[in-house]
């Protein structure tokens, strides 16, 4: 940092002096939304007070016999009152930052640099040789991601005024939201690894607050407490990661790690072990095998949160981190190909869950843990630029997907309301036929399963095409192919890699077509009361889908396949060289990685023909008309009820983590250890000892004083002959 | 003469042994232990003829200390008396451990 | 500031002043309770709180020129004042500070009057009493930090144990007696072991004079001890500090005297006494003895039992059913990672000790307090007995949730920063003991979280919480300088960290130095001990 630090103002960086140097303030802007929100929301409950309960019964009598079911609502009529400032607080920063974010993209777009422009605040810390500032570094990757939080965020943030209008904690929504937007954008902006930490773990700190936001119930504090508690698994990764990194090469700064890196060796068992490392922090935060459990529970959250949070941002924090540290990625093939093998492993293991979902969101969530193992099959694979391009196009589509749903839950759930059913608003068996109900989200929501499903000439088609087509080009003549992982050959685990990434497109396309069926199609399984309360979610919430929308079905022309015609081709691919085309090309030996356009057509033609064959195959065999509501459904069979259970991979943690450590704590080392043996047999034992050495002094103590007198005379006899006989 | 008082004084020290180590009355024993104090004082003044006025000087003070013994001893002896009817020593036992 | 501060001459006369004043105050607030007998309770137990508070406040604002006039490249003892005590033992009464304990000194100044207002309404017997010992220990625990002669080090050690006992004995819970004869026990046993060390090394360092000499100066140039005498000596400054941090087998007194201790015992002895203990190390049983401390053997044993006590810290934490043992036990880890940042022995992990130090008196301080406030209400400290009651109480549920990220290390509390730097320096000489201490953040997170679910989450299914008042603004406001110390040092720890820059690079480079010249005697010597 200090050689950063003097290269700058030696010469000059051609963003000094522009508006990039304005950075700070736009995480700031969200702070400053959380810091104002919170207080409205600790002002109000705190004026509630505990001797007039009576406003706060009627919130309690709802939630306690509120049925799990029933939990993603907001439907209490008890509007906050301050609801109409937090409306026009919590967006408003969100855009403003985005607004911001803008003129700081046009402005390194328009000076094009090669080095990071690093924007210092304060010393951070200070400890021997251990020094890291609060320090911003805007470039091109750092803005693409700032653009797509604050893009999408202000979007859902949008969307939630409308979604969450209703709810008692609406302040508190909007506070928790707008923190963890800060947080986020501290990640991407972060200079150092310290710093990008604070954003990775805060972000963490707002999941959980978010999704345990309606705490009363205990599902969902579990699922939060999950979900951070299983994070912290993998940031235990990466801080070691992070004091490797230090212990050799003295620095933590991303351009003092990316100019050192080289020290430490081209495929060094040290390099390795720190890729690893971080990849165990990514897995956690972005919920890859074998840490992927919290996401799923993660859906306990509102759906807008789920939208932000657990598909579009942070869960993408991961392949942010890996992308921001292909300078050592790049060097340790073995454990990119673990990367990758992991991605692909989790992209075809999450989609086979998927299939046997009937929550609506779950379906989603696992769609997103399964998406996400494609990114990192780019990233694990060198294609930085399609693991990145990836997670732009998938944090449209899928925050589009789950803000559909929440329109979707939204309507169930009003309708129920007025009904007071307590049906499940989010089993999609309590659903169908919603696309006469709700039209605008049924296209949208279909414009946004083609894009996830592949099918040209939408977002995900190109993303998903560019990631598949990087991992065959690099089955020959890159570090990874020739790298040998476990005694496999590269480009066999590369192969491999490519097959789980067909084969989950394949379900992906079956399980998405499968939700839409089940949803929008066929009969409407509601109820016939219901029916008639189900409509289309006021504007200010199908606005967002709509631009989210454009966003799905163009998306891809950010960076459209090097054989189109015409258009901006690979332009996100070229934008991102300053950051990571180095570490790029290291992996494919130099040369950018070049197959024949045949070899190209052809892998389009299969994956188009993959993607068709899914949908096709969901239309051919599944029949809306034949599901029954969720309250009448058999118990499924066999193998359906693995993936029902999602293979009891929870259960099977609990049974070999989580009671073991329970117990084996209760009563081995707190009963056993600390009672039983240091404080009973050693303290408590030494304080027996002595009573008893007491207890057998006292006896000697007779109370009569002719013994006394007796015994006196008898030591009196026998001192004075003692002397006597000396 | 000297010999003579210091048997005197041994004689009267043996029998305040014997007493005190017999006795089961509180005030006996009480007596026996003054006769003790008075048969060593008998010895110190026999035995200041030859070793100068210092034995003489502890006399006066075991004599005060005597005294001393007697108020205290005897408060607790009445008082004892008092609360139990009885001074007869293998009736109390209070210092039992 | 500093010009003024040196214009008052404010060096030449603080420390004494710092020990001086709740010395006099305990007196004035005993006699205040003598006097008063006979007049209303409430009103003589008032005037008691109101004069200890406001002794402290003058003490705590007394003390805050040391920030300014502590010069950071002074590797030295500052504000130095050498006054005879007992001459004919070679004892003087000779005060100092340095960047370490200056900010000790700070910490404790600061958390007193806080632990005063802590304990306003929740002490109603004895209160004279109770003040009256609430400031001398203060001058007990203050003498400790600034002793710079060991056998006032000793007296100012021992002056600090007896009103804890008190205040713990008198003021506790149900098994009160227990608890502080535990306490009185464990701390002595190993703290008159430390006496026979000190005054063996002030013969040593006088033998020239010809009578003891317990300067820290002079002790620290005694040389020529025999391998056995330094493990020895080692031995015994090593239990009495080990007991008191307390490190993993000798721990247990430190549930017990924290769930009977009332809320402000709780809090100075997380907050203060327990540093102690480590300071000790950091001043004596490290710089004398480095020889011993860096002999592998020796060393790897101490790193091996902090980081047991990290992780069995924690996982003890986790099923414990009462919140007072549960925050008992995350002591143990917290100061296992500070134990671990002191015998790695660099200069991160040991700045990162102290901030340790120092975080751990502000959040688990804090912890100590929130809970003796919903136990003022509640009279109860079993998760079993709350749920979902950030509904009833939001402003506490909202501070506590605050206060428990920190002690959990979210990046952007003190907790980070400090566990952060201890591991990020002990990586580098200790990286396999780091690592799995690392595995502490893990369960951090999970002790901790569980406990917010069962207190503030889960359904609100306890129909008497729902009369619990939320807190009062005393209460706010004791627990304001705790958040915002909680926030700065988080964000910008850098002007403390600078502080004990030059100290604890002088202690590091100390004990390499020394610890050379010992060593080689050591291991060819006395290794078998």
């Amino acid at each position: 940092m200090l050689l950063q630090t003097a290269a700058v103002a030696s010469t000059g960086h051609s963003l000094q002096g522009s508006v990039a140097e304005w950075i700070w303030l736009v995480p700031v802007l969200p702070l400053i939304g959380f810091l104002i929100n919170g207080w409205l929301s600790l002002r109000a409950v705190g004026h509630v007070g505990p001797a007039d309960p009576s406003g706060e019964e009627h919130g309690h009598g709802h939630t306690d016999d509120a049925h799990h079911d029933a939990h993603d609502d907001g439907h209490q009529a008890t509007r906050h009152p301050s609801a109409s400032i937090v409306s026009v607080v919590g967006p408003t920063v969100l855009i403003l930052a985005f607004l911001l974010a803008v003129a700081i993209f046009a402005a390194l777009a328009a000076a094009q640099p090669d080095a990071p422009f690093v924007k210092q605040l304060f010393t951070w810390m200070v400890a021997g040789d251990f020094r890291v500032d609060a320090a911003f570094q805007v470039d091109q990757l750092s803005m693409v991601m700032v653009l797509v939080i604050t893009g999408v965020g202000a979007l859902i943030h949008v969307f939630s005024v409308g979604y969450m209008r209703d709810d008692p904690g609406y302040p508190r929504y909007f506070a928790y939201l707008n923190l963890f937007v800060f947080f986020m954008l501290v990640l991407v902006l972060g200079a150092s690894y310290p710093v990008l930490f604070v954003g990775w773990e805060g972000v963490g700190l707002c999941s959980y607050l978010l999704i345990g936001f309606w705490f009363t119930d205990k599902v969902n504090a579990d699922a939060g407490k999950k979900a951070f508690v299983v994070n912290r698994i993998g940031d235990f990764g990466f801080l070691i990661a992070m004091f490797l990194l230090f212990a050799n090469l003295g620095t933590l700064d991303f351009s003092g790690v990316n100019a050192a890196a080289p020290a430490l060796g081209a495929g060094s068992a040290l390099v390795t072990v720190i890729c690893l490392l971080l990849f165990l922090g990514c897995a956690g935060k972005s919920a890859q095998i074998p840490l992927y459990v919290w996401l799923p529970d993660a859906m306990a959250g509102p759906t807008p949160v789920s939208a932000l949070i657990h598909a579009a941002t942070m869960v993408t924090a991961g392949v942010y981190l890996v992308a921001r540290s292909a300078a050592l990625f790049s060097m340790a093939p073995a454990a990119s190909l673990t990367v990758a093998l992991v991605g692909g492993l989790t992209a075809l293991f999450a989609a086979t869950i998927g299939l046997k979902q009937w929550d609506i969101k779950k379906v989603l969530a696992y769609s997103t843990v399964s998406q996400l193992g494609y990114m990192f099959v780019g990233v694990g694979v060198g294609a930085y630029a399609a693991g990145i391009f990836h997670l732009v196009t998938h944090a449209f589509f899928k925050a589009l997907l789950f803000l559909g749903s929440g329109s979707v839950i939204y309507a169930m759930h009003q309708a129920y309301h007025h009904t007071g059913s307590h049906e499940d608003a989010q089993d999609m068996r309590n659903m169908g036929g919603l696309k006469q109900f709700m039209p605008v989200t049924f296209v949208l929501m279909w414009i946004a399963t083609l894009a996830i499903a592949g099918i040209p000439p939408f977002a995900g088609f190109f993303s998903k095409d560019e990631i598949l087509g990087a991992v065959f080009a690099r089955t020959h003549g890159s570090t990874l192919a020739d790298a040998q992982w476990f005694g496999i050959p590269g480009s066999a685990v590369l192969y491999a890699v490519w097959v789980f990434g067909l084969a989950a497109a394949l379900l992906t396309a079956i399980y998405m077509t499968r939700m839409m069926l089940y949803t929008f199609h066929g009969p409407n399984r509601s109820g016939e009361r219901e029916r008639e309360h189900l409509h289309e979610a006021p504007w200010i919430m199908t606005g967002p889908l709509v631009a989210l929308g454009v966003l799905s079905a163009v998306g891809g022309w950010l960076n459209l396949p090097a054989f189109f015609p015409a258009g901006p081709i690979q332009a996100l691919h070229h934008w991102l060289e300053p950051v990571s085309g180095d570490a790029a090309l290291q992996v494919t030996h130099g040369a950018e990685a070049h197959m024949t356009a045949t070899t190209e057509y052809t892998l389009v033609g299969i994956a188009v023909a993959i993607a068709v064959a899914g949908i096709a195959i969901a239309f051919a065999r599944l029949k809306p008309a034949a599901l029954v509501p969720k309250a009448e459904a058999p118990e499924a069979e066999g193998f359906e009820r693995v993936l029902e259970h999602k293979y009891y991979v929870d259960e099977i943690y609990d049974r070999i983590v989580v009671r073991p450590i329970e117990s084996g704590s209760r009563g081995i080392l707190w009963r056993g250890l600390d009672a039983g043996i240091i404080d009973g047999l050693f303290v408590n034992g030494s304080a027996y000892l002595a009573r008893g050495f007491g207890w057998l002094g006292a006896r000697l103590q007779t109370g009569r004083t002719g013994t006394y007198a007796w015994v006196l005379v008898i030591g009196v006899i026998a001192v004075l002959s003692a002397f006597s006989l000396r | 003469m000297i010999a003579e008082s210091l048997a005197l004084s041994a004689v009267l020290f043996t029998i305040g042994t014997i007493g005190v180590l017999t006795r089961r009355n509180a005030i006996v024993i009480f007596m026996c232990v003054e006769l003790m104090l008075n048969a060593v004082n008998l010895s110190f003044v026999a035995l200041s003829r030859q070793y100068g006025v210092t034995g003489q000087v502890f006399v006066v003070f075991v004599m005060t200390v005597a005294a001393a013994e007697a108020a205290v001893g005897l408060a607790i002896i009445i008082s004892i008396f008092r609360h139990r009817q009885t001074v007869n020593l293998q009736n109390i036992n209070l210092l039992k451990g | 500031m500093s010009d003024f501060l040196a214009s008052i001459g404010y060096n030449g006369w603080i420390l004494p002043a710092l020990l001086i004043l709740p010395a006099v105050g305990a007196l004035a607030v005993w006699l205040q309770g003598v006097l008063s007998r006979g007049t209303s309770n409430d009103v003589a137990d008032t005037t008691a709180r109101r004069m200890t508070f406001a002794i402290l406040v003058l003490e705590f604002v007394l003390s805050i020129g040391l920030w300014w006039s502590l010069d950071q490249k002074d590797t030295g003892w500052q504000a130095v004042v050498d006054l005879p005590w007992i001459d004919v033992w070679g004892a003087r009464f000779t005060v100092g500070v340095d960047g370490i304990s200056v900010m000790m000194v700070l910490l404790t100044t600061m958390l007193m009057p806080l632990a005063i207002l802590g304990g306003w309404t929740s002490i109603r017997r004895k209160v004279n009493g109770y003040h009256t010992l609430m400031l001398v220990l203060t001058t007990g625990m203050l003498g400790v930090f600034v002793a710079k002669d060991l056998f006032l080090f000793y007296v100012m050690w021992e002056v600090m144990l007896v009103p804890m006992y008190f205040i713990i004995g008198i003021w506790g819970g149900d098994r009160r007696i227990y608890a502080s004869i535990k306490f009185f026990i464990y701390t002595m046993l190993g703290s008159l072991l430390m006496l026979v060390a000190i005054i063996y090394l002030g013969l040593q360092a006088g033998i020239m004079e010809g009578k003891p000499n317990f300067s820290y100066d002079a002790i620290m140039a005694v040389s020529g001890l025999s391998p056995t005498a330094m493990f020895l000596l080692f031995g015994a400054f090593f239990l009495a500090f080990a007991v008191k941090v307390p490190m993993f087998p000798f721990h247990t007194w430190l549930p017990d005297a924290h769930v009977e201790a009332p809320t402000a015992g709780s809090v100075i002895l997380a907050g203060i006494l327990l540093k102690l203990g480590t300071y000790g190390f950091l001043r004596f049983a490290m710089p004398l003895f480095p020889g011993v401390a860096m002999h592998p053997t020796v060393r790897t044993t101490v790193l091996a039992l902090a980081v047991i006590g990290v992780i069995y810290g924690s996982l003890v934490a986790l099923v414990q059913p009462d919140f007072k043992k549960l925050v008992a036990y995350s002591s143990v880890a917290h100061l296992g990672m500070v134990m671990l940042g002191i015998f790695a022995n660099t200069r991160e992990s040991i700045q990162g000790a102290l901030m340790v130090m120092i975080s751990h008196g502000l959040s688990t301080g804090a912890l100590f307090f929130l809970i003796g406030m919903i136990y003022e209400r509640k009279h109860s400290r079993m998760f079993a007995d709350y749920g979902g009651i950030a509904k009833v109480v939001p402003i506490w549920s909202t501070i506590l949730t605050i206060v428990a990220l920190s002690s959990i290390g979210l990046p952007g509390t003190n907790g980070f920063v400090s566990e952060f730097l201890v591991m990020l320096g002990s990586f580098k000489t200790v990286p396999y003991m780091t690592t799995v201490a690392a595995i502490g953040v893990i369960l951090s997170a999970a002790y901790l979280l569980w406990a917010l679910q069962r207190l503030i989450y889960n359904a609100f299914d306890k129909p008497s919480n729902r009369s619990l008042p939320d807190l009062n603004w005393r209460e706010i406001g004791l627990l304001t300088p705790l958040l915002i110390g909680i926030l700065w040092l988080g964000v910008y720890p850098k002007p403390v960290l600078q502080r004990m820059e030059a100290s604890a690079t002088k202690l590091v480079q100390l004990v390499e130095q020394r610890g050379a010249n010992q060593l080689p005697a050591l291991t060819s010597g006395g290794g078998g001990n």
